[in-house]
């Protein structure tokens, strides 16, 4: 069981969550060329190593989060909330 | 190379097994070959010895990192099926089929294939209907054995599953393959090793891939842990790994993801379940049969995260137990003997890749998500094909790189492009 720290609601197992994938992606804008659409829909560097990746908290608070994971040991480098806004606040915070 | 024979086994049992020699080579790395398949994986052995046997290929070494057998040849549920719907993948998979109905005689290996049929139960009218449009579709295109069979008929065949309405999905039929079974999975590794060394071609165990060499649009050598070796042609099949070997011969991305599947094998017990059996109804999904030395042997989804990990993790055990003890109750008090996970190339559209490179003279075989195991003669007949003619066979024509950039995608299940939903 991979243990997850979530910034809204503490740390608690993998099963709670559910994968999204690759989270370095960034979409184009809707009028981009179909090459960029095309890297971003289905192209992927598909790591091993420290890779960042979206998980959504299902089972919880139900936010994105964005996780740096070693897709080789699993281990968990940081853990942040995926919408840029809360992420900022949640930095104050502390 | 003695080969085996109904005479041979009877006079080797005579002189006390002494007179068999080994299955294939350990030969010395050659400073080149004419063609080098990168993984000695059932795809990159099957490849080696159908170039060998069908196109007349001399020279021909396979390098793998481990050893035969070793990798997801070792690490899947054994099980081979055609049941497929889509235009192409249709036609692959039967040809696969037809292929491993005689392939132990043509590697003079006995694989154990045996051909138990594959129920796939049923749940719901909407699940019949589905299962009948597929099925139909098979019995048009050349694959008579498919079926519906009604809950009466199942029944009868397969007693033990869990008919009581009560259950939280009711069996109330199943969609059937009958040329559909298992084989023996290191057989298969090791008849295909055995028939390509027979035919000359050199597999090089412990020989992992470093790097490549590449002169423009061509790549002209594989660096490797027992050295250069140059080469006129290259393939890759080493699926779980695809990504790591494409971004070594200078690319950077794919259509592809690596997941991991586990997959199980209970103490053995005496024969119960005749058949190969799927259950996968709502979050569920399961596969199990009865293996020769009577381990159940079954899986279910993947562990839902990115990973190149060869271990499971146990949420997944947990998911499949239950699956397990729903529709075989019988199966509560057996334990559990082993679990394993492979890692596999999750593609975008649950479709494999046989195809051409942006390099002229390297060939991809990739993407075989869940599929790979019940594939892989026909995976090496075809890859053979376009690397011998360098151009695809009209079956594979869009089992390529680009079908995605072409709206074409080959997905059988209608999941979109999320690799881990493909299984």
């Amino acid at each position: 069981m991979i243990r997850i720290n979530c910034p809204f609601c503490g740390e608690r197992d993998h099963s709670e969550f559910s994968y999204g994938g690759d989270g370095s992606i960034v979409y184009p804008a809707l009028d981009a060329p179909v090459q960029d659409w095309l890297d971003a829909v289905f192209q992927r560097e598909n790591i091993r190593g420290v890779q960042t990746e979206s998980w959504q908290h299902v089972s919880g608070c139900r936010q994105w989060i964005l996780v740096e994971r070693d897709t080789m040991t699993h281990e968990i480098h940081s853990v942040r909330a995926a919408h840029e806004g809360v992420a900022r606040v949640l930095e104050k915070k502390q | 190379m003695t080969r085996f024979s109904a005479w041979s086994v009877f006079r080797n049992g005579l002189r006390g097994q002494q007179g068999w020699d080994r299955q294939w080579r350990d030969p010395e790395p050659k400073k080149h070959y004419d063609i080098v398949i990168v993984g000695g994986g059932l795809h990159g052995l099957a490849t080696a010895y159908y170039l060998a046997k069908n196109h007349a290929q001399k020279n021909i070494a396979v390098v793998e990192k481990g050893w035969i057998g070793g990798g997801n040849a070792g690490r899947n549920t054994t099980i081979v099926r055609s049941n497929y719907y889509l235009p192409g993948n249709r036609q692959f998979y039967e040809h696969s089929l037809k292929l491993w109905e005689d392939l132990s005689h043509d590697l003079n290996y006995n694989v154990m294939f045996s051909q138990r049929s594959h129920i796939s139960l049923l749940h719901s009218p909407a699940a019949v209907d589905g299962a009948a449009k597929r099925y139909n579709t098979m019995r048009l295109t050349g694959t008579g054995d498919a079926q519906i069979w009604d809950r009466d008929r199942l029944m009868s065949e397969v007693p033990h599953l869990n008919y009581s309405a009560d259950a939280r999905f009711p069996i109330i039929g199943a969609a059937v393959q009958k040329r559909a079974g298992t084989a023996r999975h290191d057989a298969v590794a090791w008849g295909y090793a055995r028939a390509a060394d027979q035919l000359g071609v050199d597999i090089l165990q412990n020989c992992e891939v470093t790097g490549t060499a590449r002169d423009g649009d061509r790549i002209t050598a594989i660096e490797t842990s027992r050295g250069r070796i140059t080469a006129d042609k290259v393939g890759f099949a080493v699926a779980g790994n695809t990504s790591r070997l494409w971004q070594m011969a200078g690319f950077s991305t794919l259509p592809i993801e690596s997941h991991k599947l586990q997959a199980f094998v209970s103490e053995p017990l005496k024969p119960l379940l005749d058949q190969v059996v799927v259950f996968g109804v709502g979050g569920a999904h399961f596969y199990i049969s009865q293996s020769d030395k009577g381990g159940m042997v079954f899986g279910g989804d993947l562990d839902w995260y990115k990973s190149y990990a060869q271990r499971g993790n146990l949420p997944i055990v947990q998911d499949v137990a239950e699956c397990a003890v729903s529709i075989l109750p019988c199966l509560g008090r057996v334990r559990l003997l082993r679990h394993w996970s492979g890692v596999m190339d999750m593609s975008m559209d649950g479709s494999p890749f046989i195809c051409k490179t942006p390099l002229a003279n390297l060939y991809l075989n990739a993407g075989w998500n869940y599929g790979g195991f019940k594939a892989s003669p026909a995976s090496g007949w075809y890859f053979a094909d376009l690397i011998a003619n360098d151009r695809p066979h009209e079956c594979i024509a869009n089992h390529n790189l680009e079908r995605f950039e072409r709206g074409i995608n080959i997905d059988e299940r209608g999941a979109g492009p999320d690799p881990k939903l493909h299984g």
